[in-house]
């Protein structure tokens, strides 16, 4: 969004009709990965967490500040025992090394934007 | 942010449009038309997300409301209000989603076409059913729509919850009363031992001499171990427990003189809560996308209903397998069917879903447990991934399950937001 604001500057005004409507095909699902729109190429897994760990912590902590790395170790401890779990250690098990690393990706960069 | 455009895109994009209609597949996908029926947690979750992916989305909801099943035994043991169970789809309506207030009457899958309660017919491309439950009038002998009002079900959050509330704040101090339990399927696996404890809770609190009876058409049941050790540590012997083997399945009830008839005997309640059984939502079944079990029967990859192509199947109505029919569950197949859908209206292949559940229950308002399960495709249904899954520790202190207490009113808040807004 910002760049495309930025664009119209730089080209100025009789370009702007343009702008917007290459905006407005930027929306459509022709873009796959549209952060408005980021489940559409989420992998396996990942949208289901944000049932839980939403945009703003609770008692749960939220996932939207955390790095890709953060997630994938927090996961990995989980998935092997290293951490003291309530409930995450049954479900990081569920999940490969490559599948919570491709997880923790996507999460980190779309866990606070309703994807 | 990967896809903002970029000034040579915004340029490819006016050339292109300017010579030739190259964009023709893109708009093509973005006026699809997707019919949502049902906005409890599957089908408002799956509204949205569609909506985001550009799609023209119809909810076809007639409440102007939705309360919420979960945390619903929290009102009946006092701890929290009907209103606080209730959400809008204001948020909904704002984002540009078209809400139709009115039923769903019938599915025409050949033509593709939804007609609504006033005559109306909207067409679809693609129909997402997420119709919830219907309360089986016809599966326990003496159970009607009148007897709901007498023994009521409150399985359907709202008036429901209220009536056994009210019936509950009426008893007098050393009164029973009496829960049916039914067989599997049914929505919330934990719910009716849930509700015994925190009807036990208001109890020991209020009516301390009082007494819960649960009569079970099954021998075994949700968090079993767990519900069963805590009743004990919190409520001595208020909750009394009768399974199938032992003759806990109610064949018959009669609401004049509030008395639940088992093969074994017969048991009169002060207070009698009929959570009887259960099918998919009525369109579901008038529509045929319910086989003769009641329920849908749903490829696990895409939801797309067996009985029918074009349709697709989430949240209680579906069979999902080993998944339990709960709001996470409905939340999550939400959105995997959300994704699903896309992609297919785009001519492309959806992948190999990986789905999640979980799922607290209070046994007290500091005292809560957990079922967790991980979910794949596997010989047609979605069936637990080996390893994962699994409830809470056996043995805790205290400590643990105030944790869980507390994160089970956090997933309410993040959850509902998430569907809701």
């Amino acid at each position: 969004m910002t760049m495309a604001g930025r664009a119209s500057t730089v080209l100025g005004a009789s370009v702007l009709a343009l702008v917007s409507l290459a905006g407005a095909l930027a929306q459509t699902p022709a873009a796959p990965t549209s952060g408005a729109a980021a489940f559409i190429t989420s992998p396996p897994g990942a949208t289901a967490c944000l049932g839980c760990h939403g945009p703003e912590a609770t008692a749960l902590p939220s996932l939207a500040r955390l790095s890709a790395r953060d997630i994938e170790t927090a996961l990995a401890e989980f998935r092997e025992d290293k951490r003291e779990p309530t409930l995450m250690n049954r479900i990081a098990k569920g999940f490969t090394a490559e599948e919570s690393k491709a997880i923790a990706e996507w999460l980190a960069a779309h866990a606070g934007k309703a994807p | 942010m990967i896809s903002a455009p970029t000034r040579r895109h915004v340029l490819a994009g006016a050339a292109a449009l300017a010579v030739t209609p190259m964009v023709r597949p893109a708009s093509a996908q973005a006026s699809a038309r997707v019919v949502v029926i049902g906005g409890g947690f599957a089908g408002a979750t799956c509204a949205r997300k569609l909506h985001r992916a550009g799609l023209k989305v119809t909810l076809v909801e007639p409440s102007a409301s939705y309360i919420s099943c979960p945390f619903s035994n929290a009102v009946l043991g006092g701890l929290r209000e009907l209103k606080d169970q209730t959400f809008t789809y204001e948020a909904l309506v704002r984002e540009g989603i078209a809400l139709a207030p009115i039923e769903a009457k019938a599915i025409d899958g050949d033509a593709r076409r939804v007609t609504l309660g006033d005559g109306a017919s909207l067409p679809y491309d693609r129909l997402i059913l997420a119709p919830g439950i219907d309360i089986r009038f016809d599966g326990l002998q003496g159970y009607d729509q009148a007897a709901s009002e007498v023994l009521p079900h409150a399985w359907k959050a709202g008036p429901q919850t209220s009536l056994l509330r009210r019936q509950l704040e009426a008893m007098d101090d050393g009164g029973t009363v009496v829960i049916s339990a039914p067989n599997n399927p049914f929505r919330c696996p934990p719910g009716p031992y849930e509700r015994a404890s925190l009807i036990a809770h208001y109890l020991k609190t209020h009516k301390p001499r009082s007494k819960v009876l649960i009569l079970d058409a099954k021998d075994a049941f949700s968090k079993q171990s767990l519900f069963t050790a805590a009743w004990k540590e919190l409520y001595g012997e208020m909750i009394e427990w009768v399974g199938l083997s032992a003759g806990g399945k109610v064949t018959e009830v009669d609401p004049g003189s509030k008395t639940f008839i088992t093969e074994f005997g017969k048991h009169r309640a002060d207070v009698g809560n009929v959570i009887p059984p259960q099918r998919a939502g009525a369109i579901a079944v008038t529509s045929g996308i319910a086989d003769q079990t009641g329920w849908c029967p749903i490829d696990p990859v895409t939801f797309e209903a067996r009985q029918h192509a074009g349709i697709h199947v989430i949240g209680d109505a579906a069979i999902a397998g080993g998944m339990p029919k709960s709001a996470f569950s409905a939340n999550a197949q939400g959105k995997a069917c959300a994704q699903a859908v896309t992609l297919m209206l785009r001519g492309e292949a959806p992948p190999s879903p990986k789905l999640i559940n979980s799922c607290y229950s209070l046994v007290a308002p500091d005292y809560g447990i957990s079922v967790a399960g991980v979910y794949q495709p596997a010989k047609g249904l979605l069936a637990d991934v080996a390893g994962a899954g699994g409830v809470s520790a056996a043995k805790a202190p205290a400590s643990v399950r105030a944790a869980e207490a507390s994160y089970a009113e956090a997933w309410f808040k993040t959850i509902t937001h998430d569907v809701f807004g």
